[in-house]
């Protein structure tokens, strides 16, 4: 059951990416884009995104399990590093250099777009130098 | 100067699609208790020892299916991709390791993170978006110009 609304959760996050034109490179520069001829459209993603969020998430913190019994997983992070910011800088580097980010990459590959599978690809290489990088730190912290 | 783009500028379909997006974050925390972060997903998948792989395959299965099913509908997903290879590789690798030292992407931390009352997603969202603000100009304005 848990894997079912689990596909349904992603296959609505998609629609909604297709429907709102973030799956759309072209679209998320031209939001990016401040100094030339700028479309704002982009920022009525989020204002629509998070007005449904806030009551979602306003409810989930109240449950110490999910409506299908499952742990609540909430982040209990809150602190501001380092490592956060120039993640989050090097993130919207990539991110204004191809107009990709995560998720529409991943819709564009599913519509078999060459770039986008490209772009996934360099995306989960990245991911696993983290992966590396963070393993050998843990490594040499506990030598 | 502000210029809008008008003949770009889509507010009602993006606001439907962001609403969207947001029940889509809702379904997933609310009955699997998991945050709809797509870096945070697709990384869990890349990392060891292997977890909790069932949701986030099917999470990610739904995503990419997205657009098959789309298609099958006649209405095929668009994406107009600029960016030359050499440009979409590297922009690829920074989203993946820049995303993952980040702990979150747009999904993670833009929308749920925000919709949550988090301070640090917030830091997070505003560091990505002034980094894609200035990368932009830099390489339409300044250099590409």
């Amino acid at each position: 059951m848990s894997a079912i609304t689990a596909l349904l959760a992603g296959l609505l996050f998609g629609i909604g990416l297709m429907v709102s034109g973030m799956a759309n490179p072209v679209k998320v520069l031209g939001f990016l884009d401040l100094a030339g001829r700028w479309d704002p459209s982009l920022a009525f993603v989020m204002v629509g995104a998070i007005a449904i969020g806030s009551v979602a998430f306003l409810l989930a913190k109240r449950r110490q399990h999910s409506l299908l019994g499952l742990p609540m997983q909430l982040p209990t992070n809150t602190v501001i590093t380092p490592r956060l910011v120039i993640g989050s800088a090097l993130f919207g580097i990539g991110w204004g250099t191809a107009g990709f980010c995560p998720g529409p990459a991943l819709v564009a590959l599913g519509a078999g777009y060459p770039k986008a599978i490209g772009f996934v690809l360099a995306m989960a290489a990245g991911m696993l130098v983290f992966e590396v990088l963070e393993r050998s730190k843990a490594r040499v912290a506990r030598a | 100067m502000l210029l809008i783009d008008l003949g770009n500028f889509t507010p009602g379909l993006s606001l439907a699609g962001g609403i969207v997006i947001g029940v889509a974050a809702a379904v997933l925390v609310l009955f699997n208790g998991r945050i709809a972060g797509i870096s945070g997903i697709l990384g869990g998948l890349l990392s060891l020892p292997r977890r909790d792989m069932t949701w986030r395959v099917a999470f990610l299965i739904g995503l990419i299916g997205a657009p098959v099913l789309a298609a099958l509908f006649g209405m095929p997903a668009k994406a107009d991709i600029q960016a030359s290879w050499g440009e979409v590789l590297v922009a690829g690798f920074l989203v993946g390791i820049g995303t993952r030292y980040a702990g979150g992407c747009t999904s993670g931390h833009g929308v749920c993170g925000i919709s949550r009352g988090s301070i640090r997603s917030l830091v997070a969202t505003l560091t990505f978006m002034a980094a894609g603000f200035l990368t932009v100009f830099v390489t339409h304005h300044l250099i590409g110009a």
